[in-house]
């Protein structure tokens, strides 16, 4: 045996010896403050790294500030754009969408191609160069491939990608990129973005010049902001210098389309780490509290003895607090080292799924101190608490054999004496009747863990819900697509003739900047037939509201951001074509989930464009026995520019939710379960612990180990089924918080619970509250049946 | 393993001391304990508790053991309750053999045949007098009627009382009510007088008596008390692990003739 070393008294080798003795107990306890300060550490180090890494990718990279397309400017253009006031670095070159046929693929694949300067690397967006080479200057037909797609379609270097740019080509991939630009890369129809669908290609400058007739002219600008420029200040510049040259309006990062996927992810992120892990922590708190509240009020008559002793109160306060400081300490350990793993792990997981080129792991130091802190104050509280308590008895109290405690008015309940029920069952009830408020706190932990477990799985409810409404109510057509340009209505026809097509409804979408007041935003208007049902704006309760007349319906969120009202009349400026100023009355304001919109009456706005009847693309109800035909056709189109397919869509962002929210709901998930089964286990041990001496006694009555454990168990059985529906209940509210609490600008979460998740949450409330009682049945097996004829208390 | 009811009361004691602890010639034994040993731990920690006992009980008489802190008489009391197993040697409750039965066996043993009572009561506090009494009867095969056996310790008025408005005799009364009403072949009592009073004490174990007299239970009775032997128509005298001395008592006095 190891010697002591000197410095340790008696009562701290006892300290030793009850922290072993208890030690299942004491880890049990640690869990749940290692779920809610593991949870805390996660979210806190995952957010601040991938906000770090994406932050350092921009820079590193030269990412854009502002981007200024036009229809063709002359390349001498570039001083001048250098020379706005407030730019720190400009660029020109040219971007054009294109049609890829990767090899092996039926579906087609839309997206870009981009000019990189003949020389060099790129001054702004650099491509971070993942294998191969850039294109050799005056070589025409290589390009690099945009990494995602590339992977898509397993193009190795070397291998030739056709490309259809206003008219064939075949490009030798000669490297593949990752593009601080194209984080997430979407093409025009598609909402979600999906790696096979949607390719970009980078080429040098003169090769791609002279494949698109741009010669000496470049179509878009890109800038750099000085530190303190003013964005809008700096557009509004751009504006009025390329006005000449077809501009449709610059526009800032928070309108490019792949930042701001990716930060409304990393916000949501954000938000649900905002929201979700200080729930854990006080959910883990309150518990910690509870159990350390009672555990302490067990050792009643130990903390006796030592008084008896002629240990002082303070004596006793200080040993049972270290003993606490003991288990709380072990569980910001385990917590600490558990968060900080998982929010690395979880950061590296999402730097996959984003193609950051690498990691900037962050821990930040005051999440730590927080987490001490609290997990300190609450268990310390608690104990403080219940250690005061027991220290105030005469110690004489804890020397006799205990008062039995008075059962006589408490459990005078009616439904006691019913005859009908057997002693044991009568035993449980009074039990709960009794001590009500210990009952309560068991049924309020519970249904705490319960109420973690829905909260966090509610977050794949409302999203699927959001789906839901977004796709089969919102949108109901199997195949959109868009055109190059603006056409007369016979492409409609034409387009329906297609293989495969059963249905046709025609779309004008024209991009608009809408005032009112002092606002502005850059959104598109739609325009799509009265009586269509491909695609309709629908509110919450999933009822379309179609466009009256001359009027235009709003989406919440963009009504909300340009401050309107319907019956308020907002100016819209068209940024395209002939570029008319509108001036448009809101009809409505639709309270939808997905995304901003703005919706017309295709008539009308065909009259107010002054263009003729156009449409600029299609929504198609499709056969889907003929898909491959159809998609063949369109492919070979050289009028269309993007297809988007829904039920690829569909497909594409369930995995999307999967790796990114998924990921993360589900870590959430399983420390729920941690934190559960603590609180459970922890109740039934230490009803085992008050009661052992009872329990036994029945075991020397004759009674079996079963009848024993229906005792114990049956009343954590019975609270357990009282805290279901308040969980259930809790959970709801906390789902409900948690759906307001993460709403943003690109979405807003619905309030669902489906019935699954409640089935789902109590079931595993249930199995976790059936293991902790079968462990402590191991004890009850054990239990010393002599010890009970002798102690007294 | 079959542990059959048997009609009690049999024949009464054969002599007046038996130096090895057993009972020549008795026919009707309730329990026969033959060189049972029990030893707790191992190696140089092992503690020999009981150092081969041997003892003849005899059916329906009332036992009190005696013996210092230590002695072995309550391990050897729990080995005849059917809580404890011995390491070695044999124990036969009516012929049948109950030191190697498993623990499903002896719970069984122990509900069908045993009644206890405990020097702290060992009452459910949430259950009244009556249903405390229940608690034993809805597993007994014959049993009292709860106010049957409540009455038999004089608490006929004191059914549904909760154990915290009882005295601590009564809820010892309350204890013997609840061993007695399935109607035990055996009673066993561990110091059950020690934490009361003379005067209470005196009660308890009259209430023990009449017990033992209408119903004919085997009766042993642990205490350090020496004064209570003098009602016991046997006495018991452990030491060291094993059986010092056995007493039989000519003349046995009424409880409320002692006192201590």
């Amino acid at each position: 045996m190891i010697p002591w070393p000197a410095w340790m008294g008696a009562l701290d080798r006892m300290l030793v010896r009850d922290l072993w003795r208890m030690k299942g107990q004491a880890l049990t306890i640690a869990f749940v403050i290692a779920g809610g300060v593991a949870v805390h550490l996660l979210a806190a180090g995952m957010l601040s790294s991938l906000q770090a890494t994406r932050d350092a990718y921009y820079d590193r990279n030269r990412f854009a500030d502002v981007w200024a397309p036009v229809v063709r400017a002359p390349e001498h253009l570039l001083p001048d754009i250098r020379a706005v006031d407030g730019v720190q670095t400009a660029a020109v070159r040219i971007r054009v969408p294109a049609l890829f046929e990767p090899p092996g693929t039926v579906a087609p694949s839309t997206g870009e191609v981009l000019s990189i300067p003949d020389e060099g690397e790129a001054t702004l967006n650099r491509l971070h160069l993942v294998r191969g080479r850039l294109p050799v200057s005056g070589r025409s037909d290589e390009a690099v491939a945009l990494q995602a797609f590339a992977d898509a379609h397993r193009l190795e270097i070397g291998r030739v990608l056709p490309v259809t740019l206003r008219g064939g080509r075949r490009n030798l991939v000669v490297g593949t990129a990752l593009s601080p630009e194209h984080v997430y890369a979407i093409g025009p129809g598609q909402f979600v973005p999906d790696d096979r669908l949607y390719g970009v290609l980078w080429m040098r400058r003169s090769a791609l010049a002279e494949a698109v007739d741009q010669d000496q002219a470049f179509n878009e600008a890109v800038v750099r902001l000085s530190r303190d420029a003013s964005e809008p200040a700096v557009i509004a510049d751009l504006d009025r210098l390329l006005a000449p040259y077809g501009a449709p309006g610059a526009y800032g990062r928070k309108e490019q389309i792949s930042d701001a996927f990716v930060s409304s992810e990393i916000d949501q992120l954000t938000t649900m780490g905002r929201v979700l892990p200080p729930v854990f922590l006080l959910v883990a708190a309150f518990l910690v509290n509870v159990v350390i509240t009672r555990l302490i009020a067990v050792q009643r008559s130990g903390i006796g003895l030592l008084k008896a002793f002629g240990y002082r109160d303070r004596d006793v306060v200080a040993h049972y607090l270290k003993l606490v400081c003991v288990v709380a300490a072990v569980g910001v350990l385990i917590g600490g080292a558990a968060g900080t793993w998982f929010g690395r792990s979880m950061a590296e997981m999402y730097r996959e799924y984003y193609r950051f080129p690498y990691l900037l792991f962050e821990a930040n130091p005051a999440d730590y101190v927080v987490v001490i802190a609290v997990a300190a104050a609450t268990t310390l509280g608690g104990a403080a608490l219940a250690v005061r308590r027991a220290a105030a008895l005469r110690p004489a109290e804890s020397m006799t054999p205990a008062t039995p405690p008075d059962f006589s008015r408490a459990a005078g309940g009616r439904i006691t004496r019913m005859k009908v029920l057997d002693q044991q069952t009568r035993m449980i009830l009074r039990q709960i009747i009794r001590w009500p408020g210990r009952a309560a706190l068991t049924v309020a932990g519970v249904a705490a863990s319960g109420a973690l477990l829905i909260g966090s799985l509610s977050m794949l409810d409302a999203i699927e819900v959001m789906i839901g409404s977004s796709f089969d109510v919102s949108n109901p057509h199997d195949v959109s697509v868009t055109l190059v340009e603006p056409r007369s209505r016979s492409a409609l026809f034409s387009l329906a003739r297609e293989p495969g097509v059963l249905e046709a409804e025609p779309f004008r979408t024209v991009a608009v900047r809408l005032r009112h007041g002092p606002h502005e935003e850059r959104t598109a208007i739609t325009g799509a037939p009265l009586d269509g049902t491909l695609s309709r704006l629908v509110d919450r309760d999933d009822r379309p509201v179609d466009p009256p007349p001359g009027g235009l319906v709003l989406s919440s969120d963009l009504a909300a951001k340009l401050g309107v009202e319907p019956g308020d009349r907002v100016e819209a400026q068209v940024t395209e074509g002939r570029r008319p100023l509108l001036n448009l009355p809101v009809t409505a304001v639709v309270d939808s989930y997905v995304g901003s919109g703005a919706r017309m009456q295709l008539e009308d706005l065909n009259r107010a464009l002054g263009e003729g009847p156009l449409i600029s693309g299609a929504w198609l109800g499709v056969d889907s026995e003929r898909t491959d035909d159809l998609y063949a056709r369109l492919k070979a189109a050289p009028t269309v520019v993007g297809v988007g397919l829904q039920d690829e869509a569909v497909r594409r962002l369930a995995e999307l939710i999967d790796e990114n929210l998924g990921v993360a709901i589900f870590t959430y998930v399983g420390f729920a379960s941690l934190i559960a089964a603590g609180v459970v286990y922890n109740t039934i041990r230490i009803s085992f612990a008050e009661r052992s001496r009872e329990l036994a006694s029945l075991r020397v009555l004759g009674f079996s180990r079963a009848d024993v454990s229906y005792i114990l168990l049956g009343e954590v059985v019975v609270l357990t089924l009282v805290a279901l529906p308040l969980g259930a209940a809790a959970g709801a509210a906390l789902a409900w918080y948690l759906a307001h609490a993460m709403s943003s600008d690109l979405f807003r979460l619905p309030f669902a619970v489906s019935p699954a998740t409640f089935g789902l949450a109590g079931a595993m409330v249930l199995a976790i509250t059936v293991a902790a009682g079968l462990l402590v049945r191991l004890q009850i097996d054990r239990l010393d049946l002599a010890s009970a004829l002798k102690t007294g208390e | 393993m079959s542990l059959a009811r048997r009609p009690s009361r049999p024949g009464g004691p054969a002599a007046d001391v038996v130096k090895n602890g057993t009972a020549p010639g008795a026919a009707e034994l309730c329990f026969r304990a033959r060189g049972v040993t029990k030893v707790y731990g191992e190696g140089q920690a092992a503690v020999h508790a009981l150092r081969g006992v041997d003892l003849d009980l005899p059916e329906g008489e009332m036992v009190v053991v005696l013996g210092a802190s230590g002695s072995g008489k309550s391990t050897f009391l729990n080995i005849l309750g059917g809580l404890d197993t011995p390491t070695g040697g044999e124990v036969l409750f009516r012929g049948q053999d109950i030191s190697r039965a498993n623990q499903r066996q002896l719970t069984e043993y122990r509900r069908r045949h045993v009644g206890f009572v405990f020097q702290f009561y060992n009452l459910m506090p949430s259950l009244t007098a009556r249903e405390n009494v229940a608690l034993v009867t809805e597993i007994a095969e014959a049993p009292l009627a709860p106010e049957a056996a409540l009455a038999m310790v004089g608490l006929e008025d004191r059914l549904d009382h909760f154990p915290t408005q009882l005295s601590g005799g009564e809820q010892q009364r309350v204890a013997i009510a609840r061993a007695v009403a399935k109607q035990p072949s055996v009673l066993l009592c561990d110091e059950p007088t020690g934490a009361l009073d003379s005067a209470t004490g005196v009660r308890v174990l009259e209430a023990l008596k009449t017990v033992n007299d209408d119903l004919g239970a085997t009766t042993l009775l642990i205490t350090h008390n020496a004064g209570i032997a003098d009602i016991a128509d046997r006495v018991v005298l452990f030491a060291d692990g094993r059986v010092r001395e056995v007493r039989v008592n000519r003349a046995k006095k009424q409880p409320r003739e002692i006192s201590w």
